[in-house]
């Protein structure tokens, strides 16, 4: 690998981590809790039932609280990509500007607008007003989402844009393809679908300590019901829009799938590890393998999870470095020199351009058009910064971890949502201690879950940061590392103060109750 | 004009009965003021903008960057 400085490297891919990870803290709860709220508004509207507009209202006030905490906390994240990832942000152009600008301008019309009406407005407009505000906030909080995963999406799957060698800057060519990148359908429904459960858990969660105490009985049986009920329609959609996104990884980041299975050396009928714990492999110079210590395997599952085809061959982490003829898999060894040609020709371009040759320009900038050099050589422009294969293998147990951290929780949290519904309907689940306390300690499972999922989705992905084209190394800015680890103690405190206020004032609210408080 | 004194009331009086909100719009305050004021104005100059005025300037920094990224 050329020398970077990976110290400046490593603390802006933290920064960006930490802001992430904290930013993401705030965002599920606000996605799925304002269709909570929606469908408890709806059936007061149907009703007239005033238990469930005090019900609403108070689900209202914790969603207040959460997005009041958590708002803007993702502008830092575009602060980062101007500063830290400047090489980055320009060769991106419009493509990833596009969709954070409508994004940016969706959140504020959308949700500042319907927003205020929601918590102001409930003596003011009309009761079906009120309604399609509420509805509208929900709406538009998810349409905010979509346009970012749009943008995350097309850096897993670069499509829909062409190279221009004299800006430096990818280009749009076809927004459609951008907009309905499969990556990007099935990270939107994973992602607000996953959100979806996190806040139903939370919901349930809050409800069952309510039970436990033997206070708001009525009102905490009732969130329950439409929660647990949310949750396990969210739970449902987000396993089979996981597994669309399995099917989708495999086929354009097959080195990710092979990182968060585990699967060094690729196999026809390829087990699925349910289960496993990852150890070094003894012999030193592989450093990268890890052998797996205990793993309970499910034949064939995970070549029908890749291909839909329980015989498929999925290839290893082996088989995609040092390739597979056999299988049609170009090595990474190849990659980098298919790379290094595209690289080489920019350099060339470059040159004749300060040369002023015209006719070398001309071939040059026709070669950026050509569809076979694009094809074979420009599609792996960003392995051309690596000498060794090895270095551009994802953390293995990161992603293994992360993994399966996610996927087992998730079966978790469909099991409880089916099992609180049951007991709901045997009127006992106010009595079932050990299920309440469950309840309980899977609020903070939910996030574990959630915040998974993304490290899967970024750390899996690595080292890319827009895949096979611009590696990490290359998208950071040439800054001081002192200011990176200056400003990411200062989010470190920042983000913890808001965490530890979201907590207090939450909790405080909550105990309080539905009863008293207010907006 | 009737519609946007409407609409400006609505906000005002709604701002005016807030409880909770009060103490929420507070953190908000001191949230965006750490944010655009001590966060972005200190650390997050845009990096290509203050070396650069031109958008060629930039593109030809990235292109050296994308080439020769360690030059």
């Amino acid at each position: 690998m050329e020398q970077f400085d990976i110290t400046l490297v490593d603390w802006s891919r933290a920064q960006f981590a930490l802001t992430a990870l904290y930013h993401w803290l705030f965002v599920p709860l606000t996605l799925g809790i304002t269709f909570i709220i929606a469908i408890m508004e709806s059936i007061y509207v149907r009703t007239g039932d005033k238990q469930w507009k005090k019900i609403t209202k108070f689900w209202m006030t914790i969603f207040g609280i959460n997005f009041a905490i958590g708002v803007a906390t993702g502008i830092i994240l575009e602060f980062e990509f101007g500063t830290n990832w400047s090489n980055y942000s320009w060769f991106v152009g419009d493509i990833f500007g596009a969709p954070l600008a409508i994004e940016g301008i969706m959140a504020f019309f959308m949700e500042s607008t319907f927003i205020a009406i929601m918590f102001f407005g409930w003596d003011k407009v009309s009761q079906k007003s009120h309604l399609t505000a509420t509805w509208l906030t929900a709406i538009g909080s998810n349409l905010s989402g979509l346009w970012i995963l749009v943008a995350n999406g097309w850096m897993q799957n670069p499509i829909g844009m062409t190279f221009n060698p004299d800006t430096a800057r990818m280009e749009m060519m076809n927004f459609w393809e951008v907009l309905f990148n499969p990556n990007a359908i099935n990270k939107f429904l994973h992602t607000i679908f996953s959100s979806y459960i996190v806040a139903a858990v939370f919901v349930v969660g809050i409800s069952a300590w309510y039970l436990l105490k033997k206070r708001e009985v009525l009102f905490a049986k009732k969130s329950i019901l439409i929660a647990a009920i949310f949750g396990l329609f969210a739970s449902i959609i987000t396993i089979a829009s996981g597994d669309e996104s399995a099917r989708n990884i495999a086929e354009v980041q097959p080195m990710k799938f092979a990182s968060m299975e585990g699967l060094y050396y690729g196999t026809t009928n390829a087990p699925l590890v349910a289960a496993g714990i990852l150890e070094n492999d003894p012999v030193p110079e592989n450093k990268k393998k890890q052998d797996f210590f205990v793993e309970l395997k499910i034949p064939s599952v995970l070549s029908y999870m890749a291909f839909l085809d329980a015989d498929a061959f999925v290839p290893g982490i082996h088989d995609l470095v040092h390739g597979n003829q056999e299988r049609g898999i170009i090595s990474y060894y190849e990659k980098i020199e298919r790379g290094k040609v595209a690289r080489q020709a920019l350099n060339d371009y470059k040159q004749a351009k300060k040369m002023g040759d015209t006719k070398r320009v001309n071939f040059l900038a026709n070669q950026f058009k050509d569809k076979i050099f694009l094809e074979n050589n420009f599609a792996y422009f960003g392995y051309s910064y690596f000498d060794n294969p090895h270095d551009i293998i994802p953390s293995v147990p990161v992603s293994f971890y992360s993994f399966h951290i996610m996927v087992i929780l998730g079966g978790h949290f469909l099991l409880l949502f089916a099992v609180i519904l049951f007991f709901l309907y045997k009127d006992k689940l106010h009595n079932m201690k050990w299920l309440l306390l469950t309840a309980i300690w899977t609020m903070p499972l939910a996030y574990l879950a959630t915040e998974s999922g993304w490290i899967i989705a970024e750390m899996g992905r690595q080292p890319w940061v827009i895949q096979d084209l611009m590696p990490t190394i290359v998208a950071v800015s040439n800054i001081d590392s002192t200011s990176v680890i200056i400003t990411i103690s200062l989010f470190f405190v920042t983000f913890t103060a808001l965490l530890i206020a979201e907590i207090k004032i939450m909790t405080k609210q909550i105990k309080i109750g539905p009863n008293k408080g207010g907006h | 004009m009737n519609t946007i004194k409407k609409i400006v009331n609505f906000y005002i009086e709604g701002f005016k009965s807030m409880t909770l909100g009060k103490n929420l719009w507070l953190i908000i305050l001191i949230k965006l003021f750490v944010m655009f004021a001590i966060l972005k104005f200190f650390f997050f100059s845009d990096f290509l903008g203050s070396k650069f005025t031109t958008d060629q300037e930039k593109s030809n920094y990235v292109i050296e960057q994308l080439t020769n990224p360690k030059d």
